[in-house]
Parts: C-alpha cells; sequence; structure tokens
C-alpha cells in the first residue's frame, strides 16, 4: 500500500477564488492510501515545495500528489522537489484544478466537486505507481539550421561560434532570404544589403558552416540527440567546384524568359542564372523548365562557354544523410496569393503592386535601376497611394486575422524615401492603424508625417479602378471626416499580408513539430519557452514562429542558437522512462506491436520463460528503452495484452477512470 | 415518503494527447473559455494510447459520453499514432452503436495546443449532446448507479 501525501495549491486566488482548496484537502484524507493532505497559497514556491519535503520525511510518504496547475507547467518542478527529498520522481502526480477546473469554471460548488475528482484519479494513479529510472541517450555534436535566410544564418553563426558544427540546408539556389530582397531597413534606412552580405560571407567563410543550397531536408528520423536527416541537393547541372563564377554563361545563355523570383517576377533572367549579384555560393544553377537543351535538346550553349567546363548535363540529385543532435527551423516567409482581393487589380494593373515588389523597384540592383517608375509604361509618377493591411487583421477567411506587424513600418520607410528622394511626389497612406511598437518606431513615423509630409488618411480603401488613360482611381473612406473619397495615382503599393513559407508544413510534419491554424510554428510555451519547439531537440529562429521585424528576428535566431548549443554541449541526455515493456508470460510473438512501432523499437528474441514451471524457449517482444519514445501504439494493438507502457499503464488509466465515473 | 428528482448532470470523460489536445486544454484554461464541470480529462501520452477497453469500462462505470482528442491527421507527435487512434474508434464507435450506445455518446476529434478556442466549443457542443440524449444505462454496471 502507497503513502500518500495530497498537496492542494491556492496559486493566490487563482485557483482559490473557485475552488475550496480547504475542502479538496479533507476530501483528499478520505482517499485510500492518503496519509497527508495540506492546502498551501504557492506550492511551485520554494516554501511549498519545503512542505513537500518535509511530509515526505515526517510521514514517509511513498507518493504524491499535487493538486495544482497543469502538468505541462509545474509536473518538473514537483518531480524535483520529490527527487531532492529522496522520492522516486515518477511517484508524483499532477492534478490539474488550475487550467482545467478554477479557470473555466464559475460556480464555486460544481469547480470543488470537480477538483475533488480530478483529486481522486491522481491519487488512483498514484497508488498503481511503480519508481521509473530514467536512460541516457548520445548526443551528436552537430545542428542542423532549416534555411538560409537572416534567422538561418545568424542561427547557424552562433551555433558555429560556440565551437559546433552546423550545416544549414536552403532551398534556393542562394542564401540570404528575404532580406536579401529589400531595399533599406527601418528605422535606420540602413541598406539592407550592406549589412546582410558581410553575414552571409561570414556564414560561407566559417570552418564549422557547411551551406548547403538548392537542397531540401526529405526525410528526418531519430529524436532529440540523434536526428538523422536525409538531404536532397537537386542537381545545379553546374560544378560547384569547377564554376569560377565568372557570369559569361548567363550573359549567353539565349534564353532569357523566364520570371526572375528574386525580382519577384518584375523582370525577366536567363534559364542558368544565380539570383541575384551577391549570392552564396557564387554558382548559378540551370532552371531545366526555361533551359532549351533540357526542353529540346539542342543548345549547349552555356557548356560551350563555359571556360572551367563546370556545366554537367547529366548531373542528378544527390541525397545525402546526416547525423543531427539539434535541429533549428528558419523558414521565414512569404506574401500571400493576393487572387481573393481583385478589389485592389493587382491582377489587372502592373502599376498595383506589393511592398516587397515596390522594394525591388526601388532597388538599384532591381528591374528598374532603382528608378521609381510606373512599370506600365515607365513614367515617373506623382501621386502614389499606399494601401495598409492587405490580407492582415481580416476578419473573414480571405486573409489571415493576425497582424503581420511590419507593413506599419517599412510603408512608414517607402514613403520616407520615396519623399526624400522624389519631393515632388505626392504620398497618401490609407491605414485602419498604425502600430509602430519598438525602439524608435513611433518617432520614425512621425518624422514621415511631420518632416516628410505624408498624407496619412484613416480608412479603408474600397476600390482600385485602373483607368482608360493609365491612371488608378482609388476609392476610399475617410473615417475621421467622414466623407468618401475619390483619388486619382499613378502607383498603388499594398502592403499585403505575411504568411509562413508554405513549405512549413511538410517540414512541421517531418519533424513532428506542431503548427498552429495559421501554419505558425507552436511554441513550447508562448511566454516561456519561446524559440523551443514543444518536440524535444527542436528550435525556432525567425518568421516561422510569428510574424517579426529584422532586429527581432535575429534576437530570436541568437535565442534559438542557445538553446541549441545548451542541448549540444551536453555529453548525454535523460530518456523518458515511460517506455513499453512486453510482459514474457502473455506475449505470443506475434509482430503485431512491431509493424506499428513508429521507432522500430520492438524485436524479438528467442527467450526461455519459466511459465508456471513450464520451462520452454518462446518468441518474445522486446522493447529497446534508448529508441521507444512512449506513445503507446503498441499496447493497445498488442492482442494479447502483454504490452504495457510505464507510468500510463492500464490499470493506472483504468483506475483514473473508475475515479472519475464512480 | 417523496421520491426525490435528481437533476441530470452527466459523467463525461474527456482523452486528450499530451502533445496538442491536453495542451489544448490548458490553452483553452489560460484563455478563460468556459466549457462544462460535467468534462474530466485524463492525460494519455498520444490518442493511440486510448485502448478501446478504456471506453468500455468508462461506459461500464457509468459514463455518459466518452471523448477522445489528439493531434490533427499528419500532425501526431509520434507520427502515426491518430491515425490507428482513428481507425480504432471508428470500428469501436460503430460497434457501440449496434448495441446500444449511441453514436452522439463518443466522439473523436482533432485539437492542437493551439486551439483553446477549438478545444471549449467541442466540449460545449459535446457535452449539449449528452444532455440530449440522457442518461446512459446501456452498458452500465446498475451497481456502478447511486
Amino acid at each position: 500500500m502507497q503513502r500518500i501525501g495530497v498537496f492542494v495549491c491556492h496559486c493566490g486566488s487563482n485557483i482559490a477564488a473557485t475552488v475550496d482548496v480547504a475542502k479538496v484537502a479533507e476530501m483528499a484524507l478520505m482517499e485510500p492510501g492518503v496519509v497527508h493532505a495540506e492546502d498551501y497559497q504557492y506550492m511551485c514556491s520554494e516554501a511549498g515545495q519545503a512542505k513537500i519535503a518535509e511530509a515526505v520525511h515526517e510521514k514517509n510518504l511513498t507518493g504524491v500528489v499535487v493538486c495544482s496547475c497543469s502538468p505541462r507547467m509545474h509536473e518538473a518542478t514537483f518531480r524535483k522537489a520529490a527527487e531532492r527529498a529522496g522520492l522516486n520522481p515518477y511517484m508524483v502526480e499532477i492534478a490539474n484544478i488550475r487550467e482545467h477546473c478554477s479557470w473555466i469554471h464559475k460556480d464555486m460548488e460544481e469547480a470543488t466537486k470537480k477538483a475533488v475528482i480530478l483529486m481522486r484519479a491522481a491519487v488512483a494513479k498514484v497508488n498503481l505507481n511503480t519508481p521509473l529510472k530514467e536512460g541516457e541517450s548520445r548526443v551528436t555534436k552537430r545542428a542542423l539550421v532549416i534555411g538560409g535566410g537572416i534567422a538561418g544564418i545568424q542561427t547557424a553563426l552562433d551555433i558555429a561560434d560556440a565551437g559546433y558544427e552546423v550545416d544549414i540546408v536552403e532551398k534556393t539556389p542562394s542564401i540570404g532570404g528575404r532580406m536579401s530582397q529589400l531595399d533599406k531597413t527601418f528605422p535606420t534606412l540602413d541598406c539592407s544589403a550592406c549589412i546582410l552580405t558581410p553575414k552571409m560571407v561570414e556564414a560561407a567563410a566559417h570552418e564549422k558552416i557547411t551551406i548547403y543550397t538548392y537542397s531540401e531536408v526529405e526525410k528526418v528520423s531519430g529524436f532529440v540527440g540523434e536526428f538523422t536527416v536525409d538531404i536532397r541537393k537537386k542537381a545545379r547541372h553546374v560544378d560547384m567546384d569547377k564554376c569560377t563564377g565568372c557570369g559569361v554563361c548567363q550573359e549567353k545563355c539565349p534564353s532569357k524568359k523566364a520570371p526572375s523570383e528574386f525580382n519577384r517576377g518584375l523582370n525577366k533572367r536567363s534559364a542558368i542564372y544565380t539570383p541575384f549579384a551577391q549570392a552564396i555560393p557564387n554558382v548559378p544553377v540551370i532552371d531545366c523548365d526555361n533551359c532549351i537543351k533540357f526542353k529540346t535538346g539542342k543548345c549547349g550553349i552555356c557548356a560551350k562557354v563555359c571556360q572551367a567546363g563546370a556545366i554537367d548535363y547529366e548531373q542528378q540529385d544527390e541525397i545525402l544523410t546526416e547525423k543531427y543532435g539539434a535541429i533549428v527551423v528558419a523558414t521565414g516567409f512569404d506574401t500571400i496569393n493576393l487572387e481573393k482581393y481583385d478589389e485592389y487589380a493587382y491582377s489587372q494593373s502592373p502599376d498595383v503592386i506589393t511592398s516587397l515588389e515596390l522594394e525591388r523597384v526601388m532597388n538599384a540592383a532591381g528591374p528598374t535601376h532603382g528608378h521609381l517608375e510606373r512599370l506600365s509604361d515607365g513614367k515617373a509618377p506623382k501621386e502614389m497611394v499606399f494601401i495598409q493591411c492587405v490580407g492582415s487583421r481580416c476578419s473573414d477567411d480571405r486573409g489571415k486575422s493576425y497582424c503581420s506587424k511590419i507593413c506599419c513600418m517599412y510603408t512608414a520607410k517607402h514613403a520616407m524615401l520615396i519623399r526624400d528622394k522624389y519631393p515632388d511626389v505626392n504620398v497618401t497612406v490609407f491605414y485602419i492603424d498604425v502600430r509602430t511598437p519598438g525602439k524608435n518606431f513611433d518617432e520614425f513615423y512621425r518624422r514621415a508625417v511631420e518632416q516628410y509630409g505624408v498624407n496619412y488618411i484613416k480608412g479603408q480603401v474600397g476600390k482600385v479602378i485602373p483607368q482608360p488613360d493609365g491612371k488608378l482611381l482609388v476609392q476610399a473612406s475617410d473615417l475621421l471626416d467622414n466623407q468618401q473619397i475619390l483619388k486619382e495615382a499613378d502607383m498603388v503599393v499594398l502592403a499585403t499580408a505575411i504568411e509562413p513559407n508554405p513549405d512549413v508544413r511538410k517540414i512541421a510534419t517531418m519533424l513532428t513539430a506542431s503548427i498552429d491554424t495559421n501554419n505558425f510554428l507552436t511554441e513550447a510555451h508562448a511566454k516561456l519557452r519561446p524559440v523551443e519547439s514543444p518536440t524535444a531537440g527542436i528550435f525556432l529562429s525567425g518568421v516561422c514562429q510569428g510574424p517579426k521585424d529584422i532586429p527581432e528576428t535575429v534576437a530570436q535566431a541568437g535565442a534559438a542558437a542557445v538553446k541549441a548549443v545548451g542541448l549540444l554541449a551536453k555529453d548525454k541526455l535523460m530518456t523518458n522512462p515511460c517506455t513499453a515493456h512486453a510482459d514474457e508470460l502473455l506475449c505470443n510473438g506475434c509482430s503485431t506491436c512491431e509493424n506499428v512501432c513508429p521507432y522500430g523499437a520492438i524485436t524479438y528474441e528467442e527467450k526461455e520463460v519459466n511459465d508456471h514451471g513450464i520451462r520452454e524457449v518462446r518468441r518474445i517482444a522486446n522493447v529497446n528503452n534508448a529508441l521507444c519514445q512512449g506513445c503507446g501504439a503498441c499496447t493497445v494493438a498488442c492482442p494479447s495484452g502483454a504490452m504495457d507502457l510505464k507510468g500510463f499503464s492500464n490499470r493506472q488509466i483504468i483506475a483514473e477512470v473508475d475515479a472519475i465515473c464512480r | 415518503m417523496s421520491i426525490e428528482k435528481k437533476e441530470f448532470r452527466p459523467k463525461i470523460v474527456a482523452f486528450c494527447c499530451n502533445w496538442c489536445s491536453y495542451a489544448g486544454a490548458d490553452l483553452a484554461g489560460s484563455s478563460r473559455l468556459g466549457y462544462p464541470a460535467d468534462v474530466k480529462i485524463i492525460r494519455v501520452p498520444c490518442s493511440c494510447r486510448v485502448n478501446p477497453m478504456f471506453i468500455l469500462r468508462a461506459f461500464e462505470k457509468g459514463a455518459d459520453g466518452v471523448i477522445m482528442c489528439g493531434c490533427h491527421p499528419g500532425d501526431c507527435h509520434y507520427s502515426t499514432g491518430n491515425y490507428y487512434a482513428r481507425r480504432r474508434m471508428t470500428l469501436l464507435f460503430s460497434m457501440l452503436d449496434y448495441i446500444g450506445v449511441e453514436n452522439g455518446r463518443t466522439r473523436v476529434e482533432w485539437v492542437s495546443a493551439a486551439e483553446g478556442v477549438k478545444f471549449s466549443d467541442t466540449m460545449n457542443e459535446f457535452v449539449e449532446k449528452i444532455y440530449s440524449l440522457g442518461e446512459n444505462v446501456r452498458l452500465g454496471d446498475l451497481r456502478c448507479r447511486s
């Protein structure tokens, strides 16, 4: 028989305001096995933990139930407290009477009744708990960063500087990401490339960093400390070792009709290309869909002009298999598709562009060589209109419910830059709210209004109508003056909502990392573990976790790197002791469990067993504790009921069911 | 002697996987999204840990409804657990329906860690359904009834 202590937490008034905690403690004493029960203001405090230790010693407790917040919050805290008091940490169970009770119920009597039942279920479980021992597993001292934008580059640099090997896998032909497409950055108006490219070069030159561009993660197996990852290196059709990056192939390529991804499709590029001049690596790739040689078999000009003989039309995709201890996801974002926002005439007029396209237009290396001009006729605009919140803060399913966070600031930046360079251009911004939380952000926005005379109008744009003379008629409402506005503009810029990179869903599934309804990766705790995924060994860097600007991305990248380094610095990890095990007298060697195990943790062995005095050799399931992750699939699949899960055994769960239905 | 008429308060057991739905329930809690106190949650590592036996046991012991929540298909922490759970529960629920435990008393729902609202909505709906179905007597062990 266990000797159980029950500790009921007030959590200040979080629990005590709706649950009669003294009553829960009183009722606990009537439960089988309970020899001690008390309530206290904050069980998680040092004094609260000391109470547990004291009771363990004085009453010789063999089990502990803490009625408090979610086990996802403080289970580890209380287990450690019990361990310090000399108890096996797995003899502690939590009854969640805060998130699952006091916070969602208002009636004190009802909530108290429920809290008592939850306490009973936990006591019933602890009565059947057995001491468990953690195993150990190795840590591969190498990290993988998925995504080579500023988030991925910074994470990789920080991990590498701490002395660990890092691999970056980037899908596109060059690292750099979205930041490489930006012209200037707010709120200091630094040139984006000037601050990014040194980092790219540093990453490429770092002896601890290996960069796989034009590559994708294909398969992930294993678990924290020992991930095995297949990386597909897509065929570049250019030999990375031979290519000197002279660029002659791109000049001579006769197929120059492919839309440039880097310039957001605003101009064309050759079929053999590097995305931009500062690309790293400076080795082109052949886009087979647009290459004449691949389409018709006749051409081969690039191979003829290449002095280094680097062109290789026969090159095939290559699969690399590498082992990693930690994985950082830094897959970034893209702007949403605007097909559902036809009222802004984005598909009808080339003079309606997204803000990211405007970045390219304003950039010296962009399609207009940095001259602000209409993409339809190349004329300089006189009237520019910016429309905010296109697809952000949207209440219907056309757009996103969240605020994209960066648009208010980059629009102020665009407006300011345009007014600075072209003082005769009028700039009007239609906004719902201007949101500028951030260091020096509001000052920046006010400068745009006060110093640069940007015309901000609170109101939404209903429609943009292309006129026969090439102008754009903007129909809007002014909410402050309560009037309708009709405004002629030469160019309209849409502050398009951002969304996580579409590939992130596939990657999250491979990593078994959870994802929210907007496809942002979920953090382990919204406040306290913002750069970790709930899946151990997976870390989050940059916009894949939620909208953020560059300084926040860089800060989070560093945080993710430190978390990854903290993991890599360990020689061994303690493994979850809640693993499956087979009762050798019940196991009939049918292999059902082996087939359902997602980790290949179950093997069979011929073993001599003593079945009620009869000794015979039987084929019996054997669980490898280092591989078993404790999901329990095998326990239910087992037709003879031989498989059970430590910590969540059949008897324990049934005891909980019984306690709840009592 | 008058017979006291007792108000019907259903017993509802919710099995929630540790990684998605239990966290979703926590989020419902921290967001103060209420649902009736009749729902009691049991934490399991994965929806695939829910043995049909547990559900039969609950009904036998007087539960009026059993709901099982797991990660969305494709998002299982253990890759494939919820697929097994889905298949098992489809079979079990149709068997239960056949022997008289109506389909409305059993439910499988996928709730992610970010879906506090969905968790609360699901529980409200489910409890309402159980109220409309009334007490479950079919599998009940009468000795367990008070």
